[in-house]
């Protein structure tokens, strides 16, 4: 099966990728961006999702300045 | 009496020759580099072990997030749960955060650039092997190259920090967004220190500067006592 980890920074952690995006929307007309978040997407092939769990708090995301999601997508 | 200081080498270390050289720098003191391979499972009975800086396993998915994984980290991780002084320089520090060895994380510097320049930081701690040589309150000028060296800890963990004095080094001029300008922090036990600055590139007159010896030679002194 074909799963997809959405891995982000917490809230309140600073994210200057997304500030620097944040940035350079309006600089090219796109006007009332609130918040911008860049965040990692890593798709992985498995046999079975019951480890994919601790996969994401063992490597795929530092707790501590991460959190993620994930789904079961094919 | 020989200090025999274990330096790890992961892919894509690159600093581990610096390292080498600065601790052979010391060898008139009686230190003795000792090349740590990542794949072994062996400190080769050292008193002392550097993680030094680089791109360990290429900072893949974020620096130090796999080289804590290597087989080397799980006898780095016991040393250090017996009290044996270890020190990670740069990616190093991110090893040593990765493997919870010490709290917090280092994200990108704030100015989404790489900083490569020489800081004056502040020796804020002597109680640790790796600053016993220092004074509390002496500056050092030391080089910092990095893209992910801005430290973050959560406003708990960093008020704990503070209260038990294990902010070891502050920048005088934070180049990367540091939360309390914070340069380099101590385990609870504080024998295990993690720095973002590089002594190892100032160890010696003829590279422009010898003051990083200072760290270096703190766990010389340790040893001594």
């Amino acid at each position: 099966m074909k799963v997809r980890v959405l891995v982000r920074p917490k809230p309140g952690i600073l994210d200057p990728q997304g500030e620097a995006v944040k940035g350079a929307l309006p600089a090219l007309g796109f006007t009332g961006v609130e918040t911008v978040h860049v965040g990692r997407l890593i798709e992985l092939e498995v046999e079975r999702d019951d480890e994919i769990d601790a996969m994401c708090r063992r490597l795929l995301a530092n707790p501590t300045t991460e959190e993620y999601e994930w789904e079961v997508v094919g | 009496m020989t200090v025999r200081i274990g330096i790890t080498v992961f892919p894509g270390s690159n600093c581990d020759r610096d390292a080498m050289h600065a601790v052979g720098v010391l060898g008139r003191m009686g230190a003795e580099a000792v090349e740590l391979w990542h794949a072994d499972a062996d400190l080769k009975g050292v008193d002392a072990v550097v993680v030094p800086g680089g791109f360990s396993y290429g900072d893949y998915l974020r620096p130090g997030a796999i080289a804590r994984f290597a087989n080397v980290m799980g006898e780095v991780e016991r040393f250090a749960a017996d009290g044996g002084p270890v020190v990670g320089i740069c990616n190093g520090f991110q090893v040593l955060t990765e493997a919870h060895l010490l709290p917090g994380a280092l994200l990108q510097n704030t100015s989404l650039r790489f900083v490569s320049k020489r800081v004056r930081c502040r020796v804020e701690r002597t109680d640790t092997p790796w600053t016993a040589a220092c004074g509390v309150g002496e500056e050092l000028v030391l080089p910092v190259a990095h893209n992910e060296g801005n430290y973050f800890a959560d406003a708990a963990t960093l008020a704990r920090l503070e209260d038990e004095g294990r902010v070891v080094l502050r920048y005088v001029d934070n180049p990367n967004g540091s939360v309390n300008d914070i340069a380099g922090v101590c385990s609870e036990g504080r024998n295990v220190v993690g720095i973002m600055p590089h002594p190892e590139r100032v160890s010696d007159d003829d590279l422009g500067s010898a003051e990083g010896l200072k760290i270096l030679a703190s766990v010389l002194v340790g040893a001594a006592v």
